[in-house]
């Protein structure tokens, strides 16, 4: 048995209890306890300020956000990689991390920042996504290998959408045609939409909110060519993605007619099921339009 | 003995040949009706055993001709190479059995076409001579460079480290050329960020401290004549006093003219003495030393630069260049750092429509210059007019799509480049020249060719020389082109060209002392002839050979330079009355092929279409053709020539008359952007087979049945195709009338 | 117009690149756009930018300062990072255009009304109140961003959409009574207070040249 995996894990706010997310919590949280993998969550964490604070956050106090994560996961668990879940956080930290390292002024002004919090970083971690956990310290053997329950028969469009997968995107991939989320589709024994046309199409991120037909109309196209790849479900490693491709199915099929009732889930919610996991451990009840197929495997 | 021809024919059956076909029946073709002394099969011809037999026989004098049917003529060239031997070579494999389906109901067709190929095979020996290397075959190791600028003064470097003597001719006082009153060149070292010293002074003190070269300021070559390894040229100074250079090869790096700038009035030209030229803003930037660089009319220190691209090129104005000059882009770019180096608060502005920055420095310059704080504006500029003590630049941005205009101290007209390429032997092509543009219209080279006085040219008056498959050859063997003489470039590429321009006179040498030819049939040793009693001194050959290489007698019978013979057969394919041949390609050798073909009777219905394959692009396309096993119909018989323009009209009415129901000629492409590696035969059998219609008429044939295409050598799908069309083409207008 | 805008625009008088260059987020990269297009060509809501990426370097380049701070261009940005990691230059576009958008607001040019701005100014304030994002309060806002009618009127439009949310415990009224905090709120404002006042330094203290 390989030694226990452990990270300092920076779950943000949408995965907190009762946000948006918090089934990407749940389903991460039994697939950690799976794989043997310990995520011990930075003590009193903030916002990342999404991709959206910069209006009025400007550049340095953004930054001054990651910052303080960063020097917090430093001084709690020193020798521990930072893992994030959510696009938006493992994107603004990571971010944070790497201009700080290579611009020597930015990090005497973070400096300052930190010191007037009464803290300090040495901003060397790395700064990761659970998917990288997942695909490079476990790999997909490790997932193949622990599965119990094969998701036979499923077919899913791996949705990968794009802060997971620009600017810096998970190692060896590319960003036109990531593969990860259809090869994991594959190791939990389920079958990945080949030649998933709206891959890595923007869903409109926190545009959403603001501006909500534009929004929409991407968001139907990525719906209309998981159906016409032969999907039941979406699965994608984004809250946001997750969230504006699955809960604006109804008022989508108002304003075109369209009568889409697809099912998105996390990859860590597939897993979880696979791996023998309860429905609730897996996050099924989180599920607005129902996972009913996964629901089933679950039960049995 | 020489004299005496002893035939002999090998049959290979491997690589499936002698599953596919029937090898016997082969063998008693070539024995009864080829009349071959002996047959001999073998199952691995191309392998030490099946060789070591051919060399045993061809040792012990059993033969001296000998016919090979196996591969391509193309494959196992090495091993089928018999010195002082005839080979012919009949093409079972690619040309039959990969070209047709293995299929009982296919294997009539396909014996008879393989039977066909070991008859042609068999009648083209009889009529091939041993080629014997020319008469003219001269040794003179010198290399006669004509100018003295970038290229000329690499060109005759390169030649003269590798050995050979060499000869500058510079119709100015000084070395050097443009370089020489450049300020700076366009880096060439990593990181290409800053601009770097020419270098000109040093590659002047190298040549002129060089033992082997020669160099003559103030002169021009008043006469020319020869062929490589004898040119002589008569070297004029400035007295008039002349001296006689013998060479074997020349390399002509004549350069280029800056656009005339005062034909751009409306870019302000002569309306302010601040719109200089790209030469002009060298000048100035000499002139600064290390000071600030000022303006012509009041010596103002110039505080804000504004760079036209495109100024008078890739225009289709009258009078303006239709063409880009390639270089200009990075130029101005390199210019505009003369100021941003200085002071990088002094405002330069570069207007183009399309950046365009060649070559290894081009990007990282381009980016450089940003860094440096160029401004670059994508926009079209409409004038240049004088306005408050300065210059108002009026352009159209087309970015933001909206006309605008930028305030200057000074304003450099990126201007073209014309070559200096002599004049043209075409006088229709000069007069379509000088319409638009002004051309030098003085001879260089003052060649005594039958031809014309200069290198051929091409198009916007640069010297003719293939772009991708030969560049720095002019249509003058011998006569190499270096520089901008044959198309707009900077000085890298110059260099780059020069070099080139040397070797290949340094190999034109080197094949004229052994009287061989020079690309694209190295190594050749045949060479044209004619039979005297027979010619009408018609000078169809002296017109049409795309080289040169054929002058006249004071009786205008045609003098052969065989040292300038590039060996297509345009010479022979023009002849009306058919007295040219090679000793290893005649109209016999090909005339006789084509005759020897089985023509079915017209009940058989089994139509025959002669294929005429140019040997550099059709022929090795319908080879690979072969490899992917493209299925081609069993009714055509294949005969690879040289080149279309070798294609005498005659083998088309011998093969009309004795029955064929169609000829298809594969050729390359014509035209300005010609794609035949003999320049003009492509486009002379297109227009001799355009004045075929009359032999059709009174042949009372349809029109169709000679077809001329273009194809090239990547055309592996599409001969193919070509060839199914037309054999539908004949099954609709049915059988010639033409079968016994 | 704000003072700040007034100062600025006095000092970079008729030079708005250098402008962008010392004050805006990567903006010492403008300069660096080759005009390729493939920003514009690669943005998810491409069509609906007043000026794309590739138009907005031009403009800034031809001293277009009020056209460029006052568009609602950039704030048609996704942070979908297509630009990005397809420019054949490596400008970080997205940030660049973030910056310009947050230099914009401090001054006082970016349209008042633009939605996405409003949003994003929203979530900022949401954020810094407890060092969390509550997405109950933001949402609730968000509602009301155009007013109180028009707010009741989005509510009950998105009524279902918040109902399944509940059902599915992804959104609880407890937020409103018990939010998720950071417990040490103070020390992170002092931080972010400190950050604020070194991005001003550089504004203002910053040199024209």
């Amino acid at each position: 048995m390989a030694e226990k995996r452990r990270y300092s894990f920076y779950p943000g706010c949408s995965s907190q209890k009762s946000a948006s997310s918090s089934n990407y919590l749940v389903s991460t949280q039994a697939v950690c306890e799976s794989l043997d993998i310990e995520l011990n969550e930075i003590p009193d964490w903030n916002c990342c300020a999404a991709s959206i604070g910069y209006a009025k956050g400007g550049e340095l106090p953004r930054l001054a956000l990651s910052a303080r994560n960063i020097a917090l996961s430093e001084q709690a668990h020193p020798d521990q990689d930072i893992v994030a879940t959510c696009a938006a956080c493992w994107l603004a930290t990571r971010e944070t991390q790497e201009r700080v390292q290579a611009d020597p002024e930015l990090r005497r002004e973070m400096e300052v920042v930190l010191e007037a919090g009464g803290l300090k970083a040495e901003f060397r971690k790395p700064v990761r996504h659970m998917v990288e956990v997942l695909v490079e310290d476990v790999g997909y053997e490790a997932i193949r290998e622990k599965v119990t329950r094969p998701l036979e028969g499923i077919k899913i469009a791996g949705y990968v959408g794009c802060q997971t997968n620009r600017p810096f995107g998970i190692a060896g991939e590319s960003f036109e045609n990531p593969v990860y989320l259809d090869k994991m589709v594959e190791a939990v024994g389920a079958e990945p939409v080949e030649h998933y046309e709206k891959k890595v199409q923007c869903c409109g991120g926190a545009l959403m909110f603001s501006e909500p037909e534009k929004c929409q109309a991407m968001v139907k196209d990525i719906i209309e060519a998981a159906y016409d790849g032969g999907a039941e479900m979406i699965v994608t490693p984004c809250p946001v993605c997750q969230m504006n491709v699955e809960i604006y199915q109804d008022e989508i099929n108002k304003r075109y007619g369209t009568r889409f009732r697809m099912p998105v889930v996390y990859y860590t919610t597939l897993m979880a099921v696979a791996f023998g996991r309860s429905a609730k451990e897996a996050g099924l009840d989180g599920q607005v339009i129902r996972a009913e197929k996964l629901e089933q495997i679950a039960g049995k | 003995m020489a004299d005496e021809k002893k035939f002999g024919a090998y049959i290979c059956s491997g690589c499936g040949i002698g599953e596919r076909l029937d090898v016997d029946a082969l063998a008693k073709i070539a024995e009864r009706e080829g009349r071959m002394g002996y047959v001999k099969t073998h199952e691995f011809l191309c392998g030490g055993e099946g060789v070591g037999m051919i060399r045993a026989d061809l040792e012990a004098g059993e033969a001296t001709h000998i016919v090979i049917a196996a591969c391509s003529p193309r494959a196992k060239t090495e091993a089928f190479r018999f010195d002082g031997v005839a080979v012919s070579r009949a093409n079972l494999r690619e040309g039959v059995i990969w070209v047709r389906p293995d299929e009982e109901e296919a294997r009539e067709t396909t014996q008879e076409m393989a039977e066909d190929y070991v008859r042609m095979a068999c009648a083209e020996i009889k009529h091939l001579q041993v080629p014997q290397a020319n008469p003219e075959a001269a040794l003179c190791r010198t290399v006669l460079v004509v100018g003295g600028g970038v290229t000329g003064l690499t060109a005759a470097l390169e030649a003269a480290e590798a050995g050979y003597d060499v000869v500058v001719v510079e119709k100015r006082g000084e070395l050097g050329g443009h370089a020489a009153r450049m300020h700076r060149r366009i880096p060439q070292r990593a990181p290409y960020r800053d601009p770097e010293p020419t270098g000109i002074d040093e590659l002047i003190a190298r040549v002129e401290a060089h033992p082997r070269i020669t160099v003559h300021l103030n002169s021009h070559l008043a006469r020319t004549s020869g062929a490589p390894g004898r040119f002589e040229a008569e070297v004029a100074g400035e007295s008039g006093a002349s001296t006689t250079v013998r060479a074997g090869a020349i390399v002509m790096a004549t350069g280029f003219t800056p656009y005339d700038l005062s034909r751009l009035p409306h870019l302000g030209a002569g309306k302010s003495p601040d719109v200089v030229d790209q030469a002009g803003l060298e000048a100035l930037a000499r002139e600064a030393g290390d000071g600030p660089i000022r303006r012509p009319s009041d010596g103002k220190e110039v505080r804000s630069v504004v760079f036209v691209q495109c100024a008078g090129q890739r225009s289709d104005e009258e009078g303006q260049l239709p063409y880009c000059s390639g270089h200009c882009c990075l130029t101005s770019i390199k210019q505009a750092m003369y100021f941003k180096d200085r002071d990088p608060a002094i405002d330069a502005t570069v207007l183009y429509t399309d950046l365009r920055t060649p070559g290894a420095p081009g990007e990282d310059f381009y980016r450089a210059g940003q860094e440096k704080g160029i401004v670059f504006a994508k926009g079209e500029v409409r004038e240049v007019v004088p306005a408050d003590g300065g210059l108002e630049v009026r352009f159209k941005d087309l970015i933001l799509d909206e006309d605008t205009a930028a305030r200057a101290d000074l304003v450099v007209l990126a201007t073209g480049m014309i070559p200096n390429s002599g004049v043209d032997f075409d006088p229709e092509a000069v007069a379509e020249e000088q319409a638009t543009v002004e051309v030098p219209v003085e001879s260089i080279l003052n060649l005594t060719y039958r031809q014309g006085p200069d290198v051929p040219k091409l198009k916007d008056g640069f010297a003719d020389s293939h772009f991708i498959c030969f560049p720095y050859e002019s249509r003058r063997t011998g006569i190499y082109l270096a520089g901008p003489v044959r198309r707009p470039m900077d000085m890298a590429q110059a260099m780059e060209d020069a070099a080139g321009a040397a070797l290949k006179a340094i190999q034109a040498i080197e094949n004229a002392a052994q009287g061989r030819a020079v690309h694209p049939r190295v190594g050749d040793l045949s060479y044209p002839s004619f039979r005297r009693e027979g010619c009408t001194q018609c000078k169809r050959c002296t017109v049409e050979c795309p080289f040169g290489a054929i002058d006249e007698d004071e009786q205008r019978y045609p003098v052969f330079n065989e040292a300038r013979c590039r060996r297509c057969g345009t010479c022979m394919g023009a002849c009306p009355v058919r007295v040219i041949s090679f000793q290893n390609y005649s109209v016999e050798t090909v005339g006789q092929q084509l005759k020897a073909v089985e023509i079915p009777d017209e009940f058989e219905e089994k139509p025959r279409v002669l294929v005429l394959a140019c040997e550099n692009d059709a022929y090795p396309a319908l080879d690979m053709a072969g490899m992917l096993r493209r299925e081609i119909s069993p009714f055509v018989r294949v005969i690879p020539v040289r080149c279309l323009g070798s294609v005498n009209t005659i083998w088309i009415s011998d093969a009309l008359n004795s029955g064929y129901d169609g000829v298809m000629l594969l050729g390359c492409r014509k035209g300005d952007n010609y794609q035949c590696h003999f320049v003009r035969g492509s486009e002379l059998a297109h227009y001799r087979m355009s004045k075929i219609d009359d032999t059709l008429k009174s042949l009372s044939l349809e029109q169709e049945r000679v077809a001329t295409y273009e194809v090239s050598i990547a055309d592996i799908e599409r001969i193919p195709e070509l060839i199914r069309e037309y054999m539908e083409t004949i099954d609709r207008i049915g059988l010639s009338p033409f079968k016994f | 117009m704000s003072e700040l805008n007034q100062a600025m625009a006095a000092r970079y008088r008729n030079d708005f690149l250098r402008e962008v260059e010392a004050n805006v987020e990567e903006g010492h990269w403008v300069r660096m756009c080759m005009q390729c297009g493939v920003c514009a060509g690669s943005c998810p809501l491409g069509p609906y930018w007043e000026h794309p990426p590739q138009e907005i370097f031009m403009m800034i380049r031809a001293n277009k300062r009020e056209e460029v701070l006052a568009s609602s261009s950039m704030w048609m940005c996704t942070s979908c990072y297509n630009c990005i990691v397809r420019c054949p230059r490596g400008l970080p576009i997205t940030h660049i255009m973030h910056g310009l958008a947050h230099y914009a607001a401090r001054l006082g040019l970016a349209p008042k009304t633009q939605p996405t701005r409003r949003f994003a100014e929203m979530f900022w304030d949401n954020l810094m109140k407890k060092g969390r994002v509550n997405e109950l309060k933001l949402g609730l806002g968000l509602y009301f961003m155009n007013g109180f009618a028009e707010g009741v009127k989005t509510a009950l439009a998105k009524r279902p959409i918040g109902q399944a949310m509940l059902r599915a415990g992804r959104m609880s009224p407890m937020e409103l009574v018990r939010p998720h905090k950071v417990k040490d709120i103070q020390g992170l404002k002092a931080m972010i207070a400190k950050a604020r006042e070194l991005e001003e330094a550089r504004t203002t203290g910053g040199s024209a040249g």
